[in-house]
């Protein structure tokens, strides 16, 4: 992303919408038009399926350099044209890339999204990369590396987490990219990549708010109907090989506290609709219990007891790549020892997998996510962006609709099951961050 | 050229849309209430705002407004934490709070289906008029916020934004953070909570924002509801903020990059300048990427991922503030960059065609304010602390409006002067 908060990551829980309608144009472009009639307002995104997972090592980094890129001119515009147009018409714009895909977009009042989809074709088809744009840009990439990674400690935990978790896999590698092929990362680099997976059949439109779908269909039949197809290159399966024991590391990082990363290698949603999926939405359901609110077992265990400042676990549940790890992320109170911290959230899940869950539990974790349901309705921007990122990541943006009733459906016997068949040592990767202070 | 003219026609049909009715009345004890009915979600939001932020710390005490605002959501009335936790999460509502220098709040979401409602708003009562502050759940409260405040002076960017403070603020409330100092922290007890909170968390302090899927005859019952147990008190206004000369501050870290931190107190709220300052800065430093500090010290010279300027105005006189960050042998490049852009800006001011297209942005992209009852009751709870006009939104595209180049340049020029800015940088070679 080019300001503010980048890499977003994958979100827990997604949403049932109103009205949506597919469109598929003949090159191969995806349109879901998403409709919601609350505000004169439109949010317009653009999917690329093309993230972090499809780089190659030596060229680290490349997608969100593209990202950049993208702002820097085209046949007919100059560098920086795209993003005065967009605020003289009101809009506002940004971009983001992650491990699955590439995502830019416009807010704008609704009647400017014939202006979002003449641009966004515009530099689908007609990206000038220059040397000249490309070296000051590759300078502002390699200091948002160093403000988001380099100088932050928890930045640092997470790439380095990553790093040891996975070794084949592509998700070993952080999306900004190490800052070595950073360094030496040129122009065609960047050109290639754009060249490769640039393409509308490689894409899919997005469009959520007061729009009729009908009338949208048509513009971008209009607007990118005419870009050509791309034989897109074969993307290699890169599987992980299968973990034979703990993975344990340090970290020296700037600060007084210090800070756990802990992961179990687990299974993700299935991207086949058919297939069911109970593991999925019991981790989902597990991750809940385990630090959904402030009462849950984790936050009284670490943070009621005192001994940690943070402490949450995620299940990722959705990726392209179909693996992830089951993490726990702690930032430790001063005078706590790491290795406790470890131990409790060892015996919460050995609890668990030996007790199941109580009824309390469960109920309270689906009260959050139905009622989470529909405070995620009030916002047009995550309603598109859930759409996209199933997508992208290869499911079909339809499974949103069945979350909620799988999630209803999960016993404590579910949880139980999950919690003693995924946590096993052998898939634990652990990273401790040793903080280092430099004025004590 | 053309493509211009056609966007300021679209601007007439578009803002008639945006507008949002708000209900505004005070009750009998003195709490001012802002409404806007919204059934197309079944959501209910509803901010309650006190006069209970930072600035109202006692002198020796940095911390106790923003320990008190978070013990609130730890216990009250017969419930200890974990049991006021559940009550709002096994309804799937969601309880918040907060605080600034000038407010205090606390916040919740629900959905509107009666038992949710009405069992929400039960327990919201007592955590706005019972809170407990138990003994133990201050103390691990102090000892976290204590540890948390001396990790973050470990780290560039809180070093650096507490530093700023104080150059520009010297002993005015507004000097310490919001989160308060270590030093202070250490001395408080239990008492000093229960204190400040019947002391700032007033009926006359008091302002209520409730968005959603209610009526005005629950609202009202709602208000009445939360309120009412709510004692009388008034308060001296926040002392103005005198004007100190410039400090020059260098901190060293070692961050591969340096932080800059650039500005001079500036705006109150409802200044009488906001308006051409508030248009400007969007041409200087705040309008992203088609800013002048973007332009210059980002996109042409590649010096910084973020360089930005704003304003915030505050009760009395808040920061206008500039930032960026940059690796360690960059600094003072950038830095003169943008002394050079801002001394510019002041002398010279925004051309005819920055200022417009600043307008086309600020008034076109005005629906986008409103666009959720998440940000409506945001923006209402804005209008609510500083007591803004109640047709502050529905003004706001034409004052905007009215802006001209002259006056942009002279209320810069007269507000501005870069010989009183002080500069605050973290991680100096």
């Amino acid at each position: 992303m080019r300001i503010l908060s980048t890499f977003i990551g994958i979100f827990l829980s997604f949403t049932i919408l109103a009205s949506t309608n597919e469109y598929k144009l003949d090159n191969g472009l995806r349109l879901i038009v998403n409709e919601d009639h609350r505000a004169p307002v439109v949010v317009s995104q653009v999917w690329y399926q093309a993230g972090s997972i499809d780089e190659v090592n030596g060229k680290t980094g490349v997608a969100h350099v593209l990202e950049h890129m993208m702002f820097k001119g085209t046949k007919t515009s100059k560098p920086g044209e795209f993003s005065e147009i967009i605020a003289r018409s009101g809009g506002r714009e940004n971009a983001f890339t992650g491990t699955d895909y590439t995502c830019y977009f416009q807010t704008m009042e609704k009647s400017n999204l014939e202006l979002s989809f003449k641009m966004e074709s515009d530099r689908m088809q007609n990206l000038v990369i220059t040397e000249e744009e490309f070296e000051k840009e590759i300078k502002v990439v390699m200091e948002e590396r160093r403000w988001r990674t380099e100088d932050k400690p928890e930045g640092m935990l997470n790439e380095t987490f990553n790093a040891l978790a996975f070794k084949a896999h592509p998700y070993s590698r952080p999306i900004v990219g190490w800052m070595n092929d950073l360094e030496s990362m040129t122009y065609e680099d960047a050109l290639e990549w754009y060249q490769n997976w640039y393409a509308p059949n490689n894409a899919i439109i997005v469009v959520s708010g007061d729009v009729s779908p009908q009338e949208v269909f048509q513009l971008a039949q209009k607007y990118f109907g005419s870009i050509p197809q791309k034989k897109l290159p074969h993307r290699k399966p890169q599987l992980e090989p299968s973990q034979k024991g703990t993975i344990r590391a340090e970290l020296k990082a700037q600060g007084r506290l210090p800070m756990i990363q802990m992961g179990y290698k687990v299974p993700l949603l299935n991207k086949d609709p058919m297939k069911t999926n109970t593991e999925a939405y019991a981790l989902e359901v597990l991750a809940g219990v385990l630090s959904g609110t402030s009462t849950s077992r984790i936050q009284k265990k670490l943070i009621q007891s005192g001994k940690a400042l943070s402490a949450y676990a995620n299940y990722p549940m959705l990726s392209r790549g179909d693996v992830g790890t089951f993490e726990f992320v702690v930032t430790l109170n001063q005078g706590s020892d790491p290795a406790d911290i470890e131990q409790i959230i060892k015996q919460e899940i050995q609890s668990i997998a030996k007790e199941g869950v109580t009824q309390e539990e469960l109920n309270r974790v689906k009260a959050n996510v139905i009622a989470g349901d529909v405070y995620e309705k009030d916002s047009m921007f995550y309603q598109a962006m859930i759409i996209g990122q199933l997508e992208t990541m290869g499911y079909p943006y339809e499974m949103k609709d069945g979350y909620i009733a799988n999630i209803e459906k999960i016993t404590s016997d579910n949880v139980k099951k999950a919690a003693q068949t995924f946590f096993s040592e052998e898939g634990l990767t652990i990273v401790h961050l040793v903080p280092e202070s430099a004025d004590k | 050229m053309k493509f211009i003219f056609l966007l300021i026609g679209l601007i007439s049909t578009f803002i008639a849309h945006a507008k949002i009715d708000i209900d505004f009345w005070t009750t009998d004890n003195g709490v001012r209430v802002y409404f806007v009915e919204s059934h197309e979600l079944p959501i209910v939001d509803i901010n309650i705002n006190f006069d209970a932020g930072a600035a109202r710390d006692p002198v020796g005490k940095s911390g106790l407004a923003n320990l008190t605002n978070y013990l609130m959501l730890l216990g009250a009335g017969q419930y200890n934490e974990n049991q006021i936790s559940n009550l709002f999460s096994d309804i799937g509502s969601t309880l918040g709070g907060g605080i600034d220098h000038d407010h205090a709040k606390l916040n919740i979401r629900t959905l509107s289906k009666k038992d949710a409602l009405n069992q929400t708003i039960e327990t919201f009562k007592l955590v706005i008029s019972e809170p407990r502050f138990d003994q133990e759940t201050f103390e691990r409260e102090k000892k976290s916020t204590i540890s948390f405040l001396e990790q973050s002076m470990t780290q560039p960017d809180s070093l650096g934004t507490n530093a700023f403070k104080k150059a520009l603020f010297g002993n005015h409330p507004y000097a310490f953070p919001e989160q308060g100092i270590v030093e202070n922290i250490q001395k408080l007890d239990r008492k000093d909570l229960v204190s400040f909170y019947n002391e700032y968390y007033s009926a006359q302090n008091a302002s209520i924002v409730i968005v959603g899927d209610v009526n005005k005859t629950e609202v009202k019952k709602i208000v009445a509801q939360l309120t009412q147990n709510l004692p009388k008190k008034n308060h001296p206004s926040i002392p103005a903020v005198d004007t100190i000369s410039a400090q020059e501050v260098m901190i060293s870290n070692p961050a591969q990059q340096a932080h800059l931190f650039y500005g001079m107190p500036s705006m109150v709220r409802l200044d009488e300048d906001f308006y051409p300052l508030y248009v400007g800065n969007y041409i200087l430093g705040g309008g992203g990427f088609v800013s002048r500090l973007t332009g210059e010290v980002r996109e042409k010279n590649g010096l910084v991922y973020s360089v930005y300027s704003y304003f915030m105005p505050m009760h009395q006189k808040g920061p206008f503030q500039i930032g960026l960050q940059t690796k360690k042998e960059q600094i003072d490049d950038a830095f003169k960059l943008v002394k050079e852009v801002v001394s510019d800006f002041i002398k010279n001011g925004p051309t005819e065609k920055e200022l417009n297209d600043a307008k086309l942005n600020l008034i076109g992209g005005f629906p986008l304010r409103l666009d959720s009852n998440k940000k409506i009751s945001e923006y209402l709870s804005m209008m609510a602390i500083y007591n803004y006009p109640i047709d502050y939104l529905e003004t706001f595209t034409k004052n905007i409006n009215n802006v001209t180049v002259n006056e942009v340049k002279e209320a810069f020029q007269r507000r501005m002067d870069m010989s009183k800015f002080s500069t605050v940088i973290v991680g100096k070679n």
